[in-house]
């Protein structure tokens, strides 16, 4: 083809000029006449009832309009119940937009105050006096899973939220017969997903044609607005949900959030436009948290290295209430089925519990459950490389399951398919020089200096299909669609159902939309994120953007080649197999000149289609979906390294530096590939070093600003290298697998098996994430008594 | 996250502005980098703000005959890039590096600081080793108070409600003084967990005249009482310097917090004093064959 080929190239996403130059337009830019503003009174208590509301000097402040409570926004929101098919005990009792009764954590939406400016909203918050009764608090989820344990919310009968198990082989036997055996215990302290943009929405409700309009900071408007048609009790065709400029998402901006649901509510209460943007504070003690974790873990290794078996035992802390729709088991589950994911493992027995607390609902956060089953897999295996004086490196390199069919699984049931994992591993150990490190380490040992080299090799659920949420009964679309327009200047329009909360996933659609018709990249147009102008689909989940509404693009775009063609074919009297589009001019092979422009069929076919000499004119516009309907998602692989630096007076930890081999299958644009691997890095490192959210006793979250919640900065990261093996998926015509995981799935475990390593001499192993000076510290400690 | 209303005024007049502060509730603001996020966090409700920004008479690092002055509107970018700070109180430029980030630096004030005494800023603590003067101004008076006498507690300071921090001088630095600075962050820029600056006179072979000050974890910096006796050796070795720090850190009250426990800041304090100790004697004492450990 022609040398201005984009697919593979590294173009710059398209909106970043726009963005850095703060011409972005978030929810909150948006401008409406008459707009009101909402400010929350939040539950100050993690458990209590609502005894009394005291609302009328709040409502006699200036600039009030309105201030309501759960009970008034009952009037018109219907109540939603997280269910889950396949899981009939996750059981979450009903939720409101605000509480009603009863709030069961600290920060639950309770008064709603509406007023002419958020400053003034903020300042009546102030007069609304509630009157509460304290209630029994669990926090912890080790107190959540007593017997005598207090419930979390007074509608249920037991805290536990899920008790599920795998077995696959014989692991007892296993362990009976390993060389081997190791074990472990790890905490993963919950976090949350800091968006730069918090959580923002603008509802407006036209009483005159009974419509919603929603701007919303989502990744998911399809599946918002089928709920909030769905719980304001209208027509899915009178809601429309448009998710402008996203800054940021990770996850934690799938779900539905109650306050969200009672701006919605208000609205069409009001019947007034309404407006809340969470502000820090907000953020911290109302979005989505994630990673609660406790884990015991063992390993079997036989004599020659090989991995037999793991025994692992997961509590996963859910919140009080389970996120809706999705649930939140993801976590958990994924915690237990992906261990050793990446390697022969012939046994597994595994059990998570999960159960609710008295603190904000735990959601999905970029890479779910995976890396707290890549850390615990990977630290035991380190483990069980030193009870075999084997190398690290060694020892995956004899385990890792690099299967070529598209049927194979892991013990815990991860479907494997065309994998790379020894060719990753091998790319890996040249790329960092791991030999020389080794080597070096050693040296610096003998002057104190405490340096530790970690791997983690990993596999990435990505492209997630239809199996699991609609196996679950959830209405999450796992679709993607494209619709392709030829427009009437010879432009193209390409409408499509995925989102970009600042992924680039527009930008690659481009890329392969310009390249499969033959047009200038910069005639194609990206739609994204409003309902009314784009086809049904999923939206931003699962790393699904470039693998699946890229080949939904790519599908479309063939086709719609093909109309063109035939029409060209029609006017100019030629076959269509011997025409070709390049630069958006329609070429007879046998000849260098342009024979029309794709602006002359748009003209033709729109304005002059009596000229066409076709009984059937062809489509321009043309609509196509995909989903993964042969796979539960695509696997991707691939492999990080961390070097890092343990001060071990001071319980510090520098990270030196970071590599990672990945493989997504077809790589449409590197820059935006890097991009997203190098992200999901730092915050797997977050994770690792810094992320914590401090929950006292008293279930009172003590960390609630960027001062006292700790996200990785630029100048404490490494400069993380990255290296790609391509393995196209054979499930799509496209080729690519998702990559928006990659970095986060293996990132921390890298971190715990460095940090880990660095400490061999003294024979210290860290179990609590993240890793503070403090418990640095407090381990070397406990060792050298 | 919006402040409450409050009034505004900007005087362009030290007159003026020292007039409007008589007023109850009113609040200096300087560089904001504290103020604004307490208002916005709600935490602080002034009624009037007065913002200092405009007076030029508060502006300027001046080498005068009584120190080194650093009026109210020396930002802490300005002292970082100082050549008299440099040359004349080189610990404040060992330590500005770790105050905050860019950003913060271009606004914040290097009095501000000290008026908010912030138990984790370097400013005090650097103040106080050095025994700087700072210069409160209200209408129709004017005091220095040592800063060894300015701290009170958490947030406290001897600063009345009508007074300003006009400037602060500090002292010039000796020949044979030799200063150390050090401290302990989670992320280069955050308000420190643990820090400690030094002041000592070097005569001959030795360091003298200690001054430690440890702070982060103190509720005031605290200027270490155990160091009279204490001298370090050209030939000093490393368990030597560590009994040292072990003395001083003895004295410590660290709070406890996120950040850490009473005992493991005041383990980390006796790393960062025993390393600082290190390198001052090589430093003082550079090609004399220090250090046998
Ligand atoms: C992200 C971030 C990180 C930071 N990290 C650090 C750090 O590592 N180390 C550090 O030391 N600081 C740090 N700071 C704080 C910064 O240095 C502040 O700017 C400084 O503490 C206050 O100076 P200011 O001029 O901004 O004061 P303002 O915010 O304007 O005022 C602070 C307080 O002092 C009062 N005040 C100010 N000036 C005067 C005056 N001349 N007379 C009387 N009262 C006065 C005000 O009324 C107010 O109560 C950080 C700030 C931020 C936002």
């Amino acid at each position: 083809m022609t040398a201005n080929l984009k697919t593979g190239a590294s173009l710059p996403r398209r909106t970043a000029a726009r963005l850095v130059a703060g011409k972005g337009r978030y929810t909150d830019d948006i401008q409406v006449a008459g707009l009101l503003h909402v400010a929350f009174v939040r539950s100050s208590y993690p458990h209590a009832r609502l005894k009394r509301i005291e609302t009328r000097a709040a409502a006699d402040m200036p600039g009030v309009v309105a201030v309501l409570t759960g009970n008034d926004l009952a009037k018109v929101c219907a109540p939603w119940q997280t269910q889950l098919a396949l899981l009939p005990s996750h059981l979450s009792p009903p939720q409101m937009p605000m509480a009603q009764g009863e709030a069961c954590w600290q920060g639950e939406a309770i008064v709603a105050v509406v007023a002419t400016s958020r400053a003034l909203a903020e300042d009546a918050t102030e007069s609304v006096e509630i009157e509460w009764e304290e209630l029994p608090v669990v926090a912890d989820v080790q107190a959540a899973a007593l017997a005598d344990a207090p419930v979390v919310h007074s509608a249920m009968t037991s805290n536990l939220g899920l008790d599920h198990t795998v077995s696959t082989g014989d692991a007892e036997a296993a362990f009976r017969q390993a060389a081997v055996t190791v074990e472990h215990t790890f905490s993963f302290d919950r976090q949350t997903g800091v968006t730069l943009e918090p959580r923002t929405i603008l509802a407006e409700f036209d009483p005159r044609l009974q419509q919603l309009t929603i701007h919303h900071s989502h990744q998911v408007p399809h599946q918002m607005r089928d709920i909030f048609a769905a719980q304001l009790k209208l027509p899915l065709s009178n809601v429309r949900v448009v998710a402008p400029d996203v800054g940021g998402a990770f996850g934690l901006k799938l779900a539905a959030y109650p306050d969200e649901m009672a701006v919605a509510t208000i609205a069409v209460l009001l019947e007034r436009p309404v407006k809340f943007c969470a502000d820090r504070l907000e953020a911290f003690v109302s979005d989505n948290h994630a990673r609660e974790a406790k884990v015991h873990g063992r390993m079997a290794v036989d004599a020659d290295g090989r991995l037999t078996a793991m025994d692992v035992s997961v509590v996963s802390g859910f919140g009080a209430y389970s996120a809706y729709p999705r649930g939140s088991v993801g976590e958990a589950l994924q915690a237990v089925h992906m261990v050793a994911a990446p390697y022969k493992m012939a046994h597994l027995r595994g059990r998570v519990r999960g159960y609710f607390q008295n603190k904000p609902p735990s959601g999905v956060l970029r890479a779910v459950g995976q890396p707290i089953a890549t850390t615990v897999t990977e630290q035991l295996l380190d483990l069980a490389a030193r009870r075999l004086s084997l190398d690290p490196a060694e020892l995956r390199r004899r385990n890792y399951v690099d299967t070529a069919t598209a049927t194979a699984r892991s013990a815990g049931g991860i479907v494997l398919a065309e994998l790379s994992l020894e060719r990753c591993h091998d790319r890996l150990l040249q790329l960092m020089d791991y030999a020389t490190l080794r080597q070096q380490q050693r040296m610096h040992r003998d002057k104190g200096i405490y340096r530790g080299i970690g791997l983690a090799a990993f596999i990435e659920q990505t492209a997630v299909g239809p199996t699991l949420y609609g196996a679950q009964n959830v209405r999450a679309s796992a679709q993607e669609t494209c619709r392709l327009t030829l427009e009437a200047d010879g432009a193209i329009r390409c409408a499509t159902s995925i989102t970009d909360q600042g992924q680039g996933t527009s930008t690659a659609l481009a890329q392969i939309v310009a390249d499969a018709l033959g047009v200038d990249i910069e005639t194609v147009e990206i739609a994204t994120g409003d309902t009314q102008l784009t086809p049904f689909g999923g939206g931003a989940w699962a790393s699904r953007g470039t693998a699946l509404g890229g080949e939904a693009a790519l599908r479309a775009a063939r086709k719609l080649k093909e109309s063109v063609l035939g029409i060209a074919g029609a006017l100019l009297q030629t076959e269509p197999d011997l025409l070709k589009i390049e630069d958006g001019r329609i070429y007879n092979t046998a000849s260098p000149l342009p024979q029309m422009s794709l602006a002359d069929i748009a003209t033709t076919a729109y304005f002059k289609a009596h000229l066409v000499a076709l009984t059937e004119l062809p489509a321009l516009e043309i609509t196509e979906s995909f989903a993964p309907r042969d796979l539960p998602y695509v696997a991707a692989n691939g492999i990080q390294a961390a070097h890092v630096e343990v001060d071990v007076e001071l319980g510090t930890i520098r990270v030196l530096d970071f590599w990672v081999v990945d493989d997504c299958g077809r790589v449409i644009n590197p820059l935006l590939v890097d991009e997203q691997i190098r992200g999901g890095v730092v915050q797997g490192i977050g994770a690792a070093l810094y992320e914590q959210c401090i929950y006292g006793a008293d279930g009172q979250l003590e960390n609630g600003s960027l001062v006292d919640y700790l996200v990785p900065m630029a100048s404490e990261m490494p400069d993380i290298h990255v290296a790609h093996v391509q393995t196209p998926t054979s499930a799509t015509t496209l080729g690519a697998r998702g990559v928006g995981e990659a970095g986060t799935v293996g990132a921390a475990a890298a971190i715990w098996t460095a940090v880990n390593d660095a400490l061999t001499p003294f024979g210290v192993v860290l179990s609590e994430q993240p890793f503070t000076p403090e418990r640095v510290l407090d381990a070397l400690a406990a060792r050298k008594d | 996250m919006k402040a409450p209303a409050f009034a505004y005024r900007r005087p362009d007049e030290l007159a003026e502005a020292l007039s409007l502060l008589a007023d109850d509730g009113a609040q200096v603001l300087a560089g904001g980098q504290s103020l604004i996020a307490s208002l916005n966090m709600r935490l602080s409700a002034p009624a009037l703000l007065v913002d200092i920004n405009r007076i030029g008479a508060l502006r300027g690092i001046e080498d005068r005959a009584d120190g080194i002055r650093i009026g109210a509107l020396v930002r802490h970018v300005d002292v970082l890039h100082s050549p008299v700070i440099a040359r004349q109180v080189p610990l404040l430029a060992m330590a500005l590096p770790h105050v905050a980030h860019m950003a913060v630096r271009n606004r914040g004030t290097t009095c501000g600081s000290l008026a908010l005494a912030d138990p984790s800023a370097e400013m005090p603590a650097l103040a106080v080793t050095l025994n700087a003067k700072i210069v409160l101004e209200k209408q129709g008076a004017r005091r220095t108070v040592a800063a060894r006498d300015f701290f009170q507690g958490l947030y406290q300071t001897d600063r009345q409600d009508d007074e300003m921090i006009t400037e602060v001088i500090f002292p010039r630095a000796a020949d044979d003084e030799v200063f150390g600075f050090a401290e302990l962050a989670r992320r280069h820029g955050d308000f420190a967990t643990v820090g400690i600056a030094v002041r000592a006179r070097r005569s001959g072979d030795t360091l003298e005249n200690l001054d430690v000050v440890i702070f982060g974890s103190e509720a005031t910096p605290l200027l270490s009482p155990a160091t009279s006796a204490l001298r370090i050796a050209a030939d000093a070795t490393a368990p030597m310097l560590a009994d040292m720090a072990e003395a001083i850190t003895a004295t410590m009250e660290p709070m406890e917090n996120h950040q850490g426990r009473a005992d493991t800041k005041r383990k980390q304090a006796a790393v960062l004093l025993r390393r600082t100790f290190r390198d001052m004697q090589s430093r003082a004492f550079a090609g004399k064959g220090n250090g046998h450990d």
